[in-house]
């Protein structure tokens, strides 16, 4: 955590640099960013097993932030299809970001809130809102305040047709102006997620935001933001075409989309304690390496982005207040005298149970198979009457009417 | 003096009242048991059954249940807030192949099963079945949160409550199947963090998702149900039981042997029992030992056997108690093994498979006979048809295979010393004996004739005459008439012979020519 190891180096400070300015500032700066909690949502948008790397993509992203420090219980993460457990996956429980194996992002130890078909665009947008029914369990729920820090990660396709190939090179996704595709049958435009944040800030859901999507043309996914304390990242510009990065021969699938297998791979050398800000994870993917351009925006952040540190984001500090006042705990008398009344109550219950009959046959032929509702007729059959008897008069007189009654 | 011993004893009584007060330590009210089965299938492939069960002596319906030990306090929370009498709920990938594997102790549907018997204190059901299901669907990370009326029935005849129930009104009932729910890591993850030694320490150490999900069945459950607390059944404890199924197919899908250990298949082996269990046991099924001429070898060896009728089949268990330190003695862990014996040994097999036209089949065994029994061996082979020109002039005499030769060593019942060849009678000197514990024997069995069919030898010859035939006809009249062409021609004569024909006309009254 960076609460005491700041604090030790800033009485390291003290010590070897007499004055006490110097102090004052480095103490100044560990509390200026002036979050106290981290959240992040994590979306995978897109089904079917040729999509293996969005979820690859979102896994490791996953796991990089658990290691970090964020539990669980603070992550929201929206998977929607199941690759590890696929049956055209050779290795079973197992997502890999490298080929040859080398790296299983989805572990042994992951919880996916909301997963399969519940990962749709009325979903996200309850999350971020906080509008979920009340029915939602807590781990569904995205319960900010205005002192977190929220790290929302989308990937997906956002392309009009699904047709993989293109004059270009491998696997591109891509294509879409202003939308990201949910499951591919749904789309969330940038129209409803900026109106979203706007949501979000003016019910005080968060104290600094960071968005990062990967997704083809994602530069057009942040364009119309307009809230503040906002750092967006997308993997592309506006025109372009993000890349997949590597097949493995062996799954038979692309394992991870450039941009975040490069985010990857500099997040792993992050630690909770690390000083790294967030000018580096800009730089992270030039064009040589990812094809495309990355972008960002930073127009809508209050702070300079090179005093932001990556684990602001990715990471969950926690500052830290040392007391020594002590506090002594008594012992809870109540309890154990109700405990003890509770024995003497059960000892008067002198019945036995039993256990129920798995199969009682001659009960259960001799139910009484509850009585059918009555329903009048509905409108169809009325009319579908009124029909018959008219033509029928209709083509011999009213006359006959005396034979029908 | 005086004053002093009754203040003394006072004193004595006052600390021990509050020794007795205070230290009245609760006797703990929940318990846990583990237990893990292994049971060879009949199809070659091992099933693996953990069922952790935590039993706790407490009245959840009453409020002011603050203080959980081993019954998870996420589902303590859950009855006592929902009023649940009954909870099942199962999580199933696969499909229990009854044919092959024979009976389960317990089988599910695929996909996500829940059924729930609610108190009768609960006025609307409904709605309680609906938030119990969204509360599940948070816990186990698995989309139950799509059960809803279309998918929810009210049995009325079948599942009947499992643990005590006093009546039972179906209307407090309800059951929901979802066959779309796919079984991952996610919904195991949560499934271990609900046993109380999480998988840190005693048969949970052996779940690991990568193992358990590269099966052809896997099937984790959470039981809730009231049970007796004693013989006498007159206080109610609640039961949880968590069990998971998985069948390991690496013999069947040709990646294995039949022999398997703890180590193969989940790669790890069991170092402790959890400390927090009452018991903990490991049970392997040995019924099929000496079946079928198999016999199988579990090692270590086992603590101790157990026999019961099981599903209707007596059946006999290997038990290692795992809080029996003997059961750890030597290694710090324990890898059960076992390993599959025939117990006819084909020592060795020469084959030599036929080629046609130039030699026969030639097989070869050794075959070690076990006592009292009967041993059968086949071949099959085939036999190609010949060319016309191959057969004999009697081919519906049939075709023979030649007999099989058996030359057995017979253990000798009455000891006899090795003859003299020169000084014993012909006929016992035909096989030289080794030693006087066995004769050597050669056994015929009887030629096989095997009936094939019959080609029809007449046929070469009616072909060739009726194509000829049909050749020279056809063929030959077309030819004719396409290529002769007609032209007429007057025959030339003499002047003598012209005029006798002429006279000779004149006399006969026709034309001369």
């Amino acid at each position: 955590e960076a609460g005491p190891g700041s604090l030790s180096r800033c009485l390291a400070y003290l010590t070897s640099f007499p004055s006490p300015s110097v102090w004052q500032d480095q103490a100044e700066q560990l509390f200026k960013s002036g979050h106290t909690n981290n959240w992040a949502v994590l979306v995978c948008t897109s089904r079917f097993w040729f999509n293996y790397r969005h979820v690859a993509n979102t896994l490791s992203v996953y796991r990089s932030v658990k290691r970090l420090g964020i539990p669980d219980s603070h992550i929201v993460l929206m998977l929607a299809d199941d690759m590890a457990c696929n049956p055209r996956n050779p290795k079973p429980a197992t997502v890999f970001s490298h080929k040859n194996m080398e790296l299983n992002v989805y572990g042994d130890d992951v919880e996916v809130d909301y997963r399969s078909y519940e990962v749709t665009v009325e979903n996200f947008l309850r999350v971020l809102t906080g509008r979920v029914p009340p029915s939602a369990p807590r781990s569904k729920r995205l319960l900010s305040d205005d002192r977190s820090n929220v790290l929302i990660y989308m990937t997906g396709k956002s392309r009009i047709s699904n047709f993989p190939f293109s004059s270009q090179e491998p696997w591109p996704g891509h294509g879409g102006n202003g939308f990201l595709k949910f499951q591919d049958s749904e789309e969330i435009t940038n129209v409803e997620l900026a109106d979203a944040f706007e949501q979000m800030w003016q019910k005080r859901r968060y104290h600094e935001m960071l968005f990062i999507i990967d997704t083809c043309q994602g530069a057009s996914m942040y364009e119309r933001f307009y809230s503040p304390n906002v750092m967006a990242l997308a993997s592309s510009q506006v025109g372009e075409d993000s890349l997949s990065h590597q097949p493995d021969l062996a799954i038979g699938v692309h394992l991870m989309d450039r941009y975040t297998f490069y985010v990857l791979e500099f997040l792993e050398e992050i630690h909770p304690a690390s000083q790294a800000n967030m000018n580096d994870l800009f730089q992270v993917c030039p064009k040589s390496l990812c094809v495309s351009t990355p972008g960002h925006r930073t127009d809508l952040f209050q702070r300079n982005p090179q005093n932001v540190l990556i684990t602001d984001f990715f990471g969950s500090v926690r500052k830290v207040e040392l007391t020594t006042e002590t506090v002594s705990l008594k012992p809870d008398l109540s309890s154990m005298g109700y405990s003890h009344l509770k024995c003497h109550e059960d000892e008067e219950l002198a019945e036995p149970l039993s256990y129920a009959a798995q199969l009682p046959v001659a009960q259960i032929i001799h139910q009484k198979p509850k009585p059918k509702e009555w329903h009048p007729p509905g409108g169809f059959i009325l009319g579908l009457w009124a029909l018959i008897l008219m033509v029928f008069f209709k083509t011999y007189g009213i006359k006959h009417m005396k034979y029908v009654f | 003096m005086a004053m002093a011993a009754p203040l003394v004893l006072h004193l004595l009584l006052a600390l021990l009242l509050g020794l007795g007060g205070q230290s009245r330590a609760e006797p703990e009210r929940d318990s846990l048991r583990e237990e893990l089965v292994l049971t060879p299938l009949p199809s070659g492939d091992v099933s693996a059954t953990f069922q952790f069960r935590t039993r706790w002596d407490s009245e959840l319906q009453r409020e002011g249940v603050s203080h959980y030990r081993l019954f998870p306090k996420v589902l303590g929370q859950l009855i006592s807030k929902y009023s649940v009498q009954e909870l099942h709920l199962s999580l199933t990938q696969g499909f229990w192949r009854t044919r092959f594997w024979g009976q389960p102790f317990l089988q599910a549907p695929a996909g996500a099963e829940l059924w729930v018997w609610f108190q009768n204190s609960v006025a609307d059901v409904d709605k309680s079945w609906k938030e119990l299901s969204n509360i599940l669907s948070g816990i186990f990370c698995a989309s139950l949160n799509f059960i809803d009326s279309t998918n929810t029935v009210t049995p009325t005849a079948s599942f009947k409550p499992l643990g005590l129930a006093n009546g039972t009104n179906h209307h407090f009932l309800r059951y929901a199947v979802l066959p779309r729910e796919v079984v991952c890591t996610e919904n195991l993850t949560p499934w271990k963090k609900l046993l109380p030694c999480s998988s840190k320490a005693g048969l949970s150490v052996l779940l690991k998702a990568e193992r358990l999900f590269h099966t052809s069945y896997h099937s984790q459950a959470v039981h809730i149900r009231p049970v007796c607390r004693d013989a006498h059944c007159v206080s109610v404890s609640w039961e949880l039981r968590q069990t998971l199924t998985v069948v390991f197919d690496a013999y069947t899908t040709g990646q294995g042997k039949k022999d398997w250990s703890l180590f193969r298949m989940f790669s790890r082996t069991i170092t402790e029992a959890c400390p927090l269990a009452s018991q903990s046991y490991v049970y392997v099924d040995i019924s099929r030992n000496g079946q079928e001429n198999e016999s199988l070898e579990v090692s270590p060896p086992p603590t101790s056997t157990y026999q019961a009728v099981i599903l209707g089949d007596r059946k006999t268990y290997a038990v290692y108690d795992l809080l029996n330190l003997a059961t750890f003695s030597g290694s710090r862990s324990l890898n059960l093994q076992l390993k599959w014996r025939q117990l006819q040994d084909i020592g060795y097999i020469h084959y030599q498979p036929a080629q046609d036209r130039l030699r026969p089949h030639l097989l070869e065994m050794l075959i070690q006979l076990p006592a009292n029994s009967v041993t059968k061996v086949s071949i099959q082979f085939e036999r190609a048809l010949l060319k016309w020109t191959e057969y004999t002039p009697d081919p519906n005499h049939g075709f023979y295979v030649s007999p099989s030769v058996l030359s057995a060593l017979v253990p000798n019942l009455v000891g006899a010393k090795p003859a003299n060849w020169e000084e014993s009678p012909l006929f016992s000197t035909m096989f030289p004996t080794s030693d006087s514990s066995s004769y050597f024997v050669r056994l015929y069995t009887e030629p096989l004739l095997v009936n094939l069919p019959t080609p029809d030898f007449s046929m070469p010859y009616n072909v060739i005459c009726l194509t000829c035939t049909v050749v020279a006809v056809c063929y030959g009249s077309f030819y004719n008439l396409l290529t002769r062409t007609f032209h007429l021609e007057e025959p030339k004569r003499s002047r003598l012979v012209r005029w006798l024909a002429n006279i000779i006309r004149r006399i006969r009254g026709v034309p001369p020519v």
